[in-house]
């Protein structure tokens, strides 16, 4: 096996992998290499979102990236979101308060996809926010709790604004 | 509900009856906590497992020296590797560790070798260079052959697992109406997210073991792991790595012994994963089942007479499936009083893949089945879904078929008339979003094509395991200088114990912070996570140790300042006396002091059944009822499920968001049953062993929930509190389907309902 | 030396390929790494795509009424705006690919190189007669949808190839898509179909998807609907006619069982789609 070597940026830094394998998906090298296990694999072929992370401004399942390929391109993780080791951001905060976490294993996919979809869309409607939530599955919670905390997350920010 | 005279309790947030957010959520929501597959260490090897691609067969010849010869790889194992007992089992050990040459392969999936090696993608080649020859024989798959006894055994046990009866009554008693069907139902699978992960330390000179590993029952565990490795229990200790759910599929062995034997072997610490595709093949599913049933009623619609004949699929091997048919049989009645009953069971071994415990626990099935015939029943009887429940509804003080009396709180009337009291929801809109139609963004259907229906379902589950079962859980609560420390070995699998167990020592203790020690072996056993057991039995356990350490700080207090010890309580955060001229912070009045106290808390014994099915088999029983609107697309067959409408007896909701979040988790299981779950098996091969094949409910197929908690507390309950796992998934099937045969005006016998099978 | 070559223009993909036909072609990945992940696939040399600007725009060219859509363009860009507007079944086929972070990354290109008879795309590339620019070292070559898919997982490109591009005529009339699934999101086609009304041309063309190891046009049904329908200018559909339509789809498709569905069904369900998509574009 030829190992790899390159630079990904990650969360705002720049990280070298080395003696890589080529077929290691950026979820691998994420949660094996970098040591950012935020990203979880619960199906590795893009039908579960729980690898959910931000690739140039998209979200998108970072087990159907090919790690090396995703050379220059921005990527954020859950770790990269704006919370701290006491601080947590306001998607975050909800979740926790609205009883949407259980098990927790899809919770980081979901964090970076309810992110993601305030920040493209800050007023979704209900359906809205099931049709962009449709590829994180969640098996404990039956996503009612989430539903609740993507619109007090929502209703929240068009407040923070008003002020 | 009473928690003795010692402490008055209050709503201080964090306490019992509030909803008090999880410990673990702030790292769960950050990434940060540790699920079992986050866990390494240094020099740990990947492991990987070899496995059957034949539902039955003979192993001819086992090469694994090619894979020796791969660069990376550190060993390879095989049957011949286990030291110890060679087979393992919940009931009965009958499951091979590896299957040996010589020997039989009873299941596609089975282990045959195990390596370890540097890279996954090292261990997946390891795997490719094994040579195994079979013998591919013809694999028994048809339950009703494996009934017969002139079908010859597939292993030397039998076929059968257990055939269990239940008589009652007049057997020849005859109703003036009668409905039969037969009844089917898929094989589900569990499909928790956090995917089969554990991690194993050896230790030096091979000794002992430590294995992290996300599990619903640690001591269960170590009892096989130990035997398998031929090494004392204290000698195999099991850390609980964080779960990713597990709703029954984490109660048997499945990757245990092979880590920990990699990790002894290469004396290095070894990681084994599995990917989705392995892990439908590594556990066990529901048990598949064909159900047929009859039941009669006179002319005011009440039960005369109920026949039964349940025929369960258990697979290759034996699993809980004993105990799985049992739950079935012995809720064939359903939530109904019901004089004479004859109902027949039978769960046995086929080449099919094995299947074993999963939420509802044979209930799913047995409820399927009643309920569809209740609906039949009130249509036959000229009455409505709701009226002949009502006349039917069985009461606390009534008997099961089994002979035994509920005694428990059993609301079953009202939890059908609290769901009937639940608004309907709005019709479909006269130009509706395209997600609100079934078909979705499939642009199927226009409102014109849809047709809508409402359905029933009520359902009786029972708590905790059965038939003498010698059930307990384990607690240690310590306080010392104001802060109490838990430590129990329940196993936390996202349902929310560790909540539990805090606001239990926050409202007995009267203090706000409370420690929840590592979840480890290191103390004794909580029994399995699972027959929505823990929050009575773990919170009895948590609830009995935290009152001991309490009432021994009362004597302390008492002795310290003057007081008379029985005039003290915990009221809030302090130490008072019943008069109210003392108050002492319980902070305060702990500073100084450890104390601790370690308790074994057990149910009521039960008994076994005979040979017609009688006996106080179950401790204690909890009820709900579901109502389902479905609107359906009558020329395709698909669906959308627009509400789900349940009351649900709790007893008591100690964490109300929690109870919520249970109940909504369950709805969207049961869902998956009614509509699009189903492992597909063929000639023993599953052919759908992926997320793009098995299909969970998504975000879109999630229905509305209005629900209403009926809190009836049970004085029987340590803390008056029901169990709520399992109901909020059983009835809601029948439900759904009810309200598909509602809207097709045709019956529905098979779940999950497939299109072909509603428009053809 | 890393065994991913991340090129930055089209002209430097090209020869990539030409000078190593045998590597890994990479895009959204959507399939790609499935295969990978799963073991069926050990990738040795790599040529990403994703940073090819070329292949991730589209053009309206407003004198030949084309779209050309880079291979490159995730679907999520064709769910929205202009593009959406102008092939408005491309856009209602994209939506339904996979979920939201699977539209982000996969893409049109990806969907005929994996040539899946169930592919989301292929029916509608085939009901409106697109065109497929496939380049390479030794230039550009032009392929209609139909001659590209050849089989399942089997296409008409050649080693040293790759797909540019899709050209897709602009049609004035009425289109969309419908696929069926036993779930509201993330599904593979059980069955799907693709028709287009043709009003100034007066024609309709229907394609299936998911009922035959490639796409299906239902050429037999389209011309039986010529004769008995005044395509340019019907308003409604006899309930006759409707019926004759459902069966006449049905017959023209070759399902087959699998553990998805049965062959009954898919013909049962394209026959439904067939008269719900033909009376919805008369009456639209």
């Amino acid at each position: 096996m030829n190992p790899e070597i390159y630079t990904l940026r990650i969360n705002g830094t720049s990280r070298e992998v080395r003696d890589a394998w080529i077929g290691e998906s950026l979820l691998y090298v994420l949660r094996e290499r970098l040591g950012l296990p935020g990203a979880k694999g619960a199906c590795e072929q893009g039908e579960c979102g729980s690898c959910t992370v931000l690739m140039d401004g998209d979200a998108v399942c970072a087990c159907l990236v090919l790690a090396a390929s995703a050379v220059g391109a921005e990527i954020v993780t859950v770790e990269g979101l704006g919370a701290t080791a006491d601080t947590v951001t306001d998607v975050q905060y909800a979740m926790v308060q609205a009883g949407a976490v259980q098990c927790g294993f899809c919770t980081p996919g979901l964090v970076v996809a309810i992110h993601h979809l305030l920040d493209t869309n800050p007023e979704p409607s209900d359906l809205e926010i099931r049709e962009a939530l449709s590829g994180n599955l969640c098996r404990c919670t039956g996503y009612g709790r989430i539903f609740d905390a993507v619109s007090d997350v929502a209703a929240r920010r068009r407040e923070e604004a008003r002020r | 509900m009473s928690l003795g005279t010692r402490t008055r309790p209050d709503t201080r947030p964090g306490t019992l009856g509030t909803s008090a957010l999880r410990p673990d959520g702030i790292a769960k929501v950050q990434g940060r906590f540790a699920f079992s597959s986050d866990l390494w260490a240094e020099h740990a090897l990947w492991g990987a497992t070899l496995r059957s691609p034949h539902a039955r067969a003979r192993i001819v010849r086992l090469d694994v020296t090619p894979a020796w010869q791969i660069d990376g790889v550190e060993t390879v194992i095989t049957a011949q590797d286990v030291p110890g007992q060679p087979t393992y089992g919940l009931i009965i050990a009958d499951q091979p560790v590896f299957a040996a040459v010589g020997g039989s392969v009873l299941y596609a999936g089975q282990p045959i070798a195990a390596v370890a090696a540097d890279h996954p993608e090292t261990c997946r080649r390891a795997l490719e260079a094994i040579i195994v020859e079979y013998e591919v024989l013809e694999p028994l798959t048809d339950p009703e052959r494996a009934i017969d006894p002139a079908t010859p055994p597939i292993h030397p046990d039998g076929n059968v697992f257990r055939h269990q009866r239940v008589i009652t009554g007049d057997p020849d008693a005859q109703g003036v109406v009668s409905v039969e069907g037969t009844y089917e139902i898929g094989m589900q699978d569990q499909a928790f997210l956090g995917l089969e992960a554990a991690l194993a330390l050896p230790d030096p000179g091979g000794t002992g073991v430590e294995l992290y590993v996300a599990t619903q029952w640690l001591h269960e565990d170590r009892k096989q792991i130990a035997a398998c490795l031929n090494l004392p229990e204290d000698k195999v200790r099991l850390v609980l790595g964080g779960v990713g759910g597990a709703f029954g599929a984490r109660e048997d062995i499945s990757l245990q012994v092979h880590t920990c034997l990699l990790a002894l072997r290469t004396g290095r610490p070894v990681r084994v994963h599995y990917s989705r595709e392995e892990s439908f093949y590594g556990h066990v599913h529901r048990h598949p089942g064909t159900i047929w049933m009859r039941h009669h009623a006179d002319e005011q619609g009440r039960l005369v007479k109920i026949e039964a004949r349940f025929v369960l699929d258990g697979g290759a091997y034996c699993s809980t499936s004993p105990a799985v048919l049992v739950n079935a049989v012995t809720h064939a009645q359903g939530p109904y009083r019901c004089e004479n009953a004859v109902v027949d069971g039978w769960v046995v071994r086929t080449d099919n893949p094995p299947c074993g415990a999963m939420r509802g626990f044979g209930v799913v099935q047995a409820c399927f089945a009643h309920e569809m015939q209740m609906e039949k029943l009130a249509d036959a009887c000229g009455l409505s879904p709701v009226e002949l429940r009502l006349r039917n509804a069985m009461e606390t003080g009534d008997r099961l078929i089994t002979g035994q009396v509920v005694r428990n709180v059993a609301p079953v009337a009202q939890c059908i008339r609290e769901t009937d009291a639940l608004p309907l929801p709005p019709p479909l809109p006269r130009d509706p979003d395209v997600l609100q139609l079934p078909g979705g963004t499939g642009l199927t259907a226009r409102p014109g094509n849809v047709r809508r229906g409402v359905g029933w379902g009520v359902s009786i589950k029972n708590l905790m395991y059965s038939e003498g079962f010698d059930d307990y859980a384990t607690a240690r609560c310590t306080l010392a200088d104001g802060v109490a420390t838990v430590k129990f070995a329940t196993a936390e699998v996202g349902q929310g114990f560790v909540m539990l167990a805090q606001q239990i020592a926050r409202t007995v203790l009267g203090v706000d912070e409370v420690i929840l020690d590592t979840i480890d072996t290191q103390i004794g056993s909580a029994g399995s996570t699972s027959a929505s057991r823990q929050t009575w039995m773990s919170g009895g356990a948590v609830d009995a140790a935290c009152r001991a350490v309490r009432d021994r700080l009362l004597v302390e207090t008492a002795r310290r300042h003057g007081r008379r010890e029985a005039d003290l309580l915990v009221e809030g955060t302090d130490i008072v006396d019943a008069d109210g001229t003392f108050r002492l912070a319980v902070v305060e009045a702990s500073q100084g002091l450890s104390l601790s106290e370690t308790v074994e808390y057990r149910h009521p014994p039960t008994q076994e059944l005979d040979e017609n099915g009688q006996g106080d088999c179950h401790v204690a029983f909890a009820f709900v009822a579901h109502r389902a609107v479905v609107d359906v697309d009558v020329d395709l067959g698909l669906m959308k499920v627009v509400q789900i409408a349940t009351a649900q007896d709790v007893g008591r909701a100690l964490n109300p968001l929690s109870v919520v979040g249970q109940i909504e988790g369950g709805v969207a299981q049961g869902l998956g049953l009614a509509v699009m779950e189903e492992i597909v098996v063929t000639d023993g091969r599953v052919r759908n062993a992926s997320f793009t094949d098995y299909l969970l409910p998504t975000a879109l197929d999630a229905p509305d929930v209005v629900m209403t908690l009926i809190e009836e507390p049970d004085p029987l309950a340590p803390l008056g509190a029901k169990g709520v796992g399992e109901p909020p998934c059983i009835s809601v099937t029948p439900a759904i389907a009810n309200a598909v045969r509602n809207a097709l005006g045709r019956d529905v016998h098979r779940v999950p309902m497939r299109p072909q099978d509603l428009c053809l | 030396m890393s065994g991913v070559l991340v090129p930055a223009t089209l002209a430097e993909a090209v020869s990539a390929l030409a000078a190593d036909p045998a590597a890994t072609l990479l895009a959204g990945g959507t399939d790609v790494m499935v295969e990978t992940n799963f073991g069926h696939r050990r990738p040795e040399r790599v040529i990403a795509l994703r940073g090819v600007p070329e292949l991730r725009q589209w053009h309206h060219d407003r004198d030949q009424n084309t779209v050309r859509i880079g291979a490159g363009v995730p679907w999520a860009q064709m769910e929205q705006g202009e593009l959406a507007a102008l092939v408005p079944a491309l856009a209602q086929a994209a939506r339904t690919v996979g979920s939201p972070q699977i539209r982000a990354a996969g893409t049109l290109g990806g969907n005929l190189g994996t040539s899946s008879p169930a592919g989301d795309g292929l029916p509608v590339l085939w009901a409106l007669d697109a065109t497929v620019e496939l380049v390479s070292a030794a230039g550009v070559r032009r392929v209609s949808a139909h001659e590209f898919t050849t089989g399942v997982k089997r296409n008409a490109l050649r080693p040293g190839e790759l797909i540019a591009a899709v050209e897709i005529p602009v049609v004035t009339g009425w289109q969309a898509y419908a696929k069926v699934g036993p779930r509201n999101a993330m599904v593979i086609s059980v069955v799907s179909a693709c028709l287009v009304l043709d009003r100034p041309a007066g024609t309709v063309r229907l394609a299936l998807g998911a009922v035959g190891p490639t796409v299906i046009r239902c050429r037999d049904t389209e011309q039986w609907l010529a004769g008995q329908l005044d395509l340019r200018t019907a308003t409604t559909v006899p309930a006759d006619v409707a019926n004759e339509t459902a069966r006449r789809v049905s017959a023209e498709a070759r399902p087959i069982d699998d553990h998805r569905s049965t062959a009954d069904y898919r013909r049962h369900a394209v026959g439904v789609l067939g008269r719900r998509l033909l009376e919805r574009a008369i009456t639209s």
